[in-house]
Order: structure tokens, then sequence, then C-alpha cells
């Protein structure tokens, strides 16, 4: 058995590094290492509640709206606030907007540019694929570039800028719309769904929102394989049988998104044992058995500490293990795409389990039904009438913040004492996914997608099988390390 | 990327390292105002030698990128860095390990004695940010700053290659175009000491004020403050707002299109500035002393503001009045001839 270190990844957000022990030309084994920490939930303490507004999103600045929302969501609890419905509808087309500009990035600057890479240079498809998916150089970067830039003005009536913003309020959006703003966000939507539909669907967002079985998907590829980017990348899929990669514990956990009123546009929940069950967040615990933090107890966020101890035994990462109810669970885009029943995401995970295609084709299916979703809270807008309510002091208080970042479940835990934060911890979506290895010695969700794998193919530095699977989590490590 | 070589005679590597920081700064530089990011800065004449976030090469292949520069290899004329140096857990720089044993604050002094440029990309690289908040505890400092003390990683006497100290474009995160026209400047040669400011900053943005172009003007000119998130007042007064004495010109070209922190509903937090992390007050409230705020614009004396500000008060519009406390005009401007009769 050899053991090689893989590292630095590119193309995730963040450091990352993985250790693979290898036996023939298998991944036996995966450790996930994250090797930087930054430590937000110390510089946190001793700040006055409010201020969580102006660190937070600087935790991450590829979801940092979401980090904005999940404050706001554990201080309104705090502050027993409600945003008013304008408010809220501006929260989640801000965070909407966020979430899909995401899910363009990582497909095309992010995840594509690995299939131009030299190792597939026999395959069929490779040449198309040089030209249009190269990092950098690749036509597909350049068409979706400016576009995503474009759809992110969004941002400018919605937020103010993005990355980091202060418009989202515990009582609601600090960015009052007034109705050529609500015009204008409405035009940028329909110029981004006409370029989702050219270019990336080759097709309705509608119709493939409506693809509900594996056998369906296929046979809408063949007839628009060579049209657009969702096709093509589906052909790939096939022909290198993605679906069998990269599966981990096929249990799913999501918080609920777009929460509408006492409703969600997708609904939280836990998918275990092939059926969707209710979410309890009470049984969520962090092991920090292989982290290089303090403590031997696996806690409850709400009673977490963050106490970096660099030379602890056995530790290798800067991640801790979140677990529910003690057990490995998954988040992300695929996870919500089960939760709300999505025929065709159910149907893929019950043939071949959580994989890298099914990872790609539930974050495709979000921009087929966010998108509507927005125009219809765009519609629901009521400029002239409230955006926010004033917000009053804290004394001692505690709030949770529990929402859905592009790349899954993120939570924020707040305890106020005395008008001060007593204490504040945040599981990220990476957390989950890229945790190490919990005292029961149980493999976090990467480190069991990468075990089977194929170690060797194509003399890559890093292989490609690796690189698939590590991609396809849409990883945030700088939320991770936060 | 490396493969343009035809082209490339003259043009300059560009090597970009990210450390504590969020990478803000690169998902806000996708936002710049251009056809393609990647061919504005090959006609720049820069050569994105390798990007964490949108190269390639990954693993051993980035680990030689960066050895080629240090072994002379190949020739690193701009190194930028986003995101704060981290020296801690006790001055090891184990808080950002790059793999092989060496942790990234290593890498970054041996990078920047071979680099012709040294640029800190967002106020994490330039004076430590975000990252040094709180108790600090990964000893965050920038590559030539901690705070707005020079030193940093680097040393007060840090000079690149080509002569010039750490270019800090600060902001956090920056603006997409203040980054993309410091690397023309730099690309064409022309950007020298006397193009950057106090702090180092390009003065290409940092010879504004963050007042300059702010929508909420007329309410400035007459106090007219608000008083909660989503009111259109003036936010000086009561919510925290510094943009009459912080240096960027975030509301001339303006974010994401049409977009800035004030436009947004909320205080400029001076995040250009060094140490704005710690305000020493809570970002959404104005410190004030005897019901007058601290930091009033730098530049006009106290009494004066103080005497402007009662009688402007006292000459506010009704009209002014209360759409500063509203979150949309309750009254508009009423129609009026202004031509000569």
């Amino acid at each position: 058995m050899t053991r090689r270190i893989v590292g630095p990844f590119n193309r995730v957000e963040g450091d990352l590094e993985v250790t693979l022990d290898i036996e023939g030309d298998q991944v036996r084994a995966a450790y996930v290492n994250s090797p930087m920490y930054r430590g937000f939930e110390q510089i946190l303490l001793g700040k006055h509640p409010l201020d969580a507004l102006a660190y937070v999103p600087r935790i991450c600045g590829i979801c940092s709206v979401a980090q904005s929302a999940a404050a706001a969501q554990a201080l309104a609890q705090a502050m027993g606030l409600q945003a008013p419905e304008n408010g809220r509808l501006a929260a989640n087309l801000t965070l909407a907007a966020e979430n899909l500009a995401d899910h363009l990035s990582h497909f095309y600057l992010f995840f594509m540019p690995d299939f131009a890479r030299d190792g597939y240079r026999e395959r069929a498809w490779f040449v198309e694929v040089l030209a249009r998916f190269k990092a950098v150089s690749g036509s597909a970067a350049a068409d979706a570039m400016p576009v995503r830039a474009k759809f992110m003005n969004a941002m400018a009536y919605l937020a103010g800028r993005w990355p980091h913003t202060l418009a989202l309020q515990p009582g609601g959006s600090s960015r009052p719309l007034e109705e050529a703003e609500r015009l204008r966000l409405k035009i940028l939507l329909a110029e981004f769904r006409a370029f989702i539909e050219r270019t990336l669907f080759g097709d309705r967002l509608e119709a493939v929102a409506a693809l509900d079985s594996e056998a369906a998907l296929y046979a809408w590829m063949e007839t628009r394989a060579q049209r657009a980017d969702f096709p093509r990348f589906l052909h790939i899929a096939r022909d290198l049988e993605l679906q069998r990669m990269g599966r981990a514990t096929d249990r799913f956990v999501s918080y609920g998104a777009y929460r509408d009123g006492d409703t969600a546009l997708f609904r939280s929940g836990l998918w275990a044992d092939g059926k969707l069950q209710p979410l309890d967040a009470g049984a969520i615990r962090e092991d920090v058995t292989s982290s290089w933090m303090a403590g031997d107890l696996a806690l409850a966020p709400e009673e977490g500490r963050t106490l970096p101890q660099p030379d602890k035994p056995g530790a290798y990462s800067w991640c801790k293990s979140p677990r529910l109810s003690g057990q490995v669970v998954e988040t992300g885009a695929l996870a919500r795409q089960m939760m709300a029943g999505h025929p065709l995401a159910r149907d893929m995970v019950g043939r071949h389990g959580g994989s890298v295609t099914a990872r790609i084709v539930a974050r495709m299916l979000e921009l087929a039904s966010v998108i509507p979703a927005m125009e219809g809270w765009l519609q629901r807008i009521r400029p002239g009438e409230p955006f926010c309510v004033q917000a009053g002091e804290i004394g001692d208080a505690r709030g949770v913040g529990l929402i859905e970042a592009a790349r899954g479940g993120l939570g924020h835990w707040l305890d106020v004492r005395e008008g001060k934060i007593y204490n504040y911890q945040i599981v990220a979506p990476t957390t989950w996914n890229f945790s190490p290895r919990d005292a029961d010695g149980e493999p976090g969700p990467l480190e069991q997608a990468l075990v089977g794998l194929p170690a060797d193919e194509g003399g890559e530095a890093a292989p490609l099988a690796v690189q698939h699977v590590v991609r396809s989590f849409d990883p945030c490590m700088v939320c991770t390390v936060h | 990327m490396s493969g343009n070589q035809n082209s490339l005679q003259k043009s300059l590597n560009l090597l970009w390292l990210q450390s504590g920081g969020c990478g803000g700064c690169t998902l806000s530089l996708l936002n710049a105002d251009c056809r393609n990011l990647f061919d504005t800065l090959h006609v720049l004449g820069i050569n994105l030698l390798w990007h964490p976030s949108l190269s390639e090469q990954s693993a051993d292949e980035a680990r030689k990128i960066v050895d080629d520069c240090l072994n002379g290899d190949t020739r690193l004329d701009i190194l930028c860095l986003e995101g704060a140096v981290l020296r801690g857990p006790f001055g090891t720089g184990g808080f950002h390990q790059t793999g092989r044993g060496d942790t990234m604050k290593d890498l970054l002094e041996r990078l920047a004695k071979v680099a012709r440029h040294t640029v800190a990309v967002g106020s994490c690289a330039a004076f430590g940010g975000v990252t040094s908040g709180g108790c600090n505890p990964t000893d965050a400092c920038g590559l030539q700053y901690e705070g707005d003390a020079p030193g940093g990683l680097l040393g007060e006497d840090y000079r690149a290659g080509g002569g010039l100290p750490v270019v800090n474009i600060a902001g956090c995160p920056t603006h997409p175009n203040w980054v993309v026209e410091t690397l023309a400047a730099l690309g064409a040669g022309e950007l020298r000491e006397e193009s950057l400011d106090v702090y180092r900053r390009p003065r290409l943005y940092a010879d504004h004020l963050v007042h300059h172009g702010c929508t909420r003007n007329e309410y400035y000119e007459f106090k007219a403050s608000a008083h909660k998130p989503s009111d259109l007042g003036c936010l000086m007064e009561n919510m925290g707002c510094k943009g009459t004495q912080v240096h960027a010109d975030c509301n001339i070209r303006l974010w994401n299109g049409e977009g800035s922190c004030v436009r947004g509903g909320y205080a400029c937090i001076a995040c250009t500035e060094p140490g704005f992390e710690e305000p020493g007050h809570p970002f959404g409230v104005t410190p004030k002393v005897a019901g007058i705020p601290i930091g009033l614009p730098t530049d006009m004396p106290k009494a004066w503001f103080v005497a402007l500000a009662s009688l402007s008060k006292s000459a506010t519009p009704k009209r002014v009045k209360e759409n500063a406390v509203a979150d949309h005009q309750v009254i508009p401007p009423v129609a009026k001839r202004t031509r000569a009769k």
C-alpha cells in the first residue's frame, strides 16, 4: 500500500488536501485535510450582536449572502423579530441570486474544466470539450462569466453590492425597492433565463424541471447532445460512468430553503434508509476527535467551543466533524432535491446512490426551478410597503439560523449575554461534507466517497476521478475553516 | 494561461495566491465590467501563471509552477496575495500549511524576494483586515502593514525587485476595477511610488471619498438622518456611516452596475481603511460625544460643522425631513419652472 498526499486542490474555494492510501490501483482510504484555520468564532466573542452582520459575510467570498442570511435569522430569533413580507421576499431573492450564480460558477469555472485535461485526450468527445471547457482559455468560461457578472447586477438593487453586504437585517432588508428597480430585476432575471435556456440547457427551464427519471434524462439528452452544455456534460458523464463515482453515505440532510410564510420552496428533512424523515436539528453534535481542536466530547453547537490545539495527537484537519444523531450525513443541492421529492433526484439516488452525476444534475434542477420561483417572488414585491422593522436591544437571548447555501445546510448558533456575543458557532456545508473521522473512526462523506476510485489513470498527479468527486460537492473550504 | 506563449514576449507573469481570507476579492474580480476577464488580462500584457480558483493545475503541477518561480526558471513579475498572512500559532505559520511541511507564510517570504512587484489584494492582505479582528486568533497581519503600522510580514523596508513597496489594493472586498486598473498600470510600467497614497493604496481610487457621489447627499446637506435600516435619510448621524472620511470611489464608479453600500441602505464601514475590523463601537451605530458624531469630515473645522448642521437642520424642507425616515418617498419633489422668465 502506498500513501499519496494530493494537494493543493484548486478550483475549490479555499485550501484542501487529501491523503490517499492506495492499494493496487484503487483508493483504499482517504483522509481529508483542511490545512488552514481562520478563527471567526473566536473573533466574534464579546462583540455587539449586530456586529455579526459585518463579520460573518467575510467568512466567505462565495457564500457571503448565505452567511449574512444565517446570522440575520439567528438574530431575528434572538430578538423576536419578524420581517415584513417585502423583507422576506427580498432576502429570498438575494440568497437565490447568490446560490444560482454559484451553481453557474461551479459548473463552468470549477467542475467542467477537468474534462479538458490531457488524461482524456483519447475520448471521442475530447476535442470539442477542450475548445469549450479548457480552464481560462475555453469558450464556455468566456460565455458564462459576463452572464454571471450581469446577473449579479441584481445585487446592486437587492443588497447594494456583492460580496459582503449588510442589507440582510434581522428586521428585513435595508434596501427598499422602487418600482423601476423591481422592473430592472425582472429584466435581469429574464436575461439570465435566456442564457440558461439557450446555452446551458438547450431547452426551456420548465422542460428540464419536468424530467422525472434517469431514463427520461438520457432520452432528453439524446435529442440535444450537441447543442448545449448540460447535455454535453451528460454525454461525458454517461461515457465515464460518473453515476458510479462518489457515493457517500446516502444519508442526506437539508434545513429547507427559501422559506415563505409557513412553507418553503424546498422543505427540510433527513433522507435515510431510503425515506424522508423529519429533521431534528437538536441532534446535531460536533465531534473534534480528528480536528486540531481542544475537547473530548461531541458538543451540540449551542454549547460548542472552538479552541485550536495544533499539536493534538491523531488530528489531521482544522475541520470539525458534525454528525446528526451520531451519523455521517451529506448536504447540498442533491440533499435539497431529495427532500423536495424531485423524482429525477430520487430515481438517480435510488439506482446508484449519491454520485458525481446526481450532484451535478441536482444543481441543474435548481437552476430550472429557482429562476421561476424568483420570478414569482418579484411579482409579489410591493414597492411603497415596508421592507424592514426596527430592531431593539438584546440583553440575554439565544438564536439559531438554519439556511441553505448553494453547497448545503449552513447553521449559526448565537448566544448573547448582557448585550454581547457570549458564544457563536457556525457549522458550514463543507464542514459536514469534508469532515474528518469521528470518535467511532467513521470517515466523513468525502472520505467515504473517494474509497474505491481508480487512483492512477492517465498519469495525472491527482487522479482525475478523485478530482471529479471532490469538485462534485462544490466545496467551500474558507467556510469550513471559519 | 501559460499556453499563450507566442504573444507573451513582453507580458508579465502573474502568480495569485490566497491565504487567511475569504476568496471574496477573487469572486468580486469575476464581476469585472469587461467582456471576458481572461482576454482583458491577456491584452493588458498579463500572463496568469496560476490562480487557485481559475487555473487547471492542481497538486504537484501547481507546486511546480510556484517552485519554478522560486528557482528562477520562471520570471515572477507580479505576486498577488489575497487574504492575510497567518503567522500563528507561535510564529510558526502553521495555521496555513501548504503540504510539504512548509507554510504559506514562509512561501510568501521567499516569493516576495524574487517578485518584481508585490501586490496585496484586499484589506486582509494589505493590513490584516477582518482576519486580524477580535483577539486575532491566527496572529494575522498584512504583507507590509499590521493595521496602520508599517511592518507586517515583509517589514517596513521591503521593496520588490521593481523598486516599489507592496501595493495595497485595500477594500473588503476590492472593487473589480481597482484590481484590473492597478494591474493595467503595472503592466504598462506606469505605477510609481507617487501613484500610491499614504497607506500605499493606488490613488486611482483612493484619492476619492466614499461620500463623493452619494445619492443621500440632499439628506446629508440638511442632516435629515435615517433611524433604522431601510430609511432613506443620511446614514452618518445615527447609522455608523463613515463615508465622509473613507478613501474610495464606491459612489462614483459603483458596484455590480448601480450599487454601493450606502445605496444598499447601510453604512460605509470603512473597509478600505487599515483597522476597520475593530472600529471600537458597534458598526451600525454612530459614536457621539454630547450628541455630536465624533467622526466628522476630516478637513472641516468642527465648530463650523456643528454650526452649519444646526442651521441646516432648522432649514430642512418637510419633504426631506419626512422622506428621511421612510423607506420610500412619501413626499415627491414638487414640479417647478426652471427657466428664467
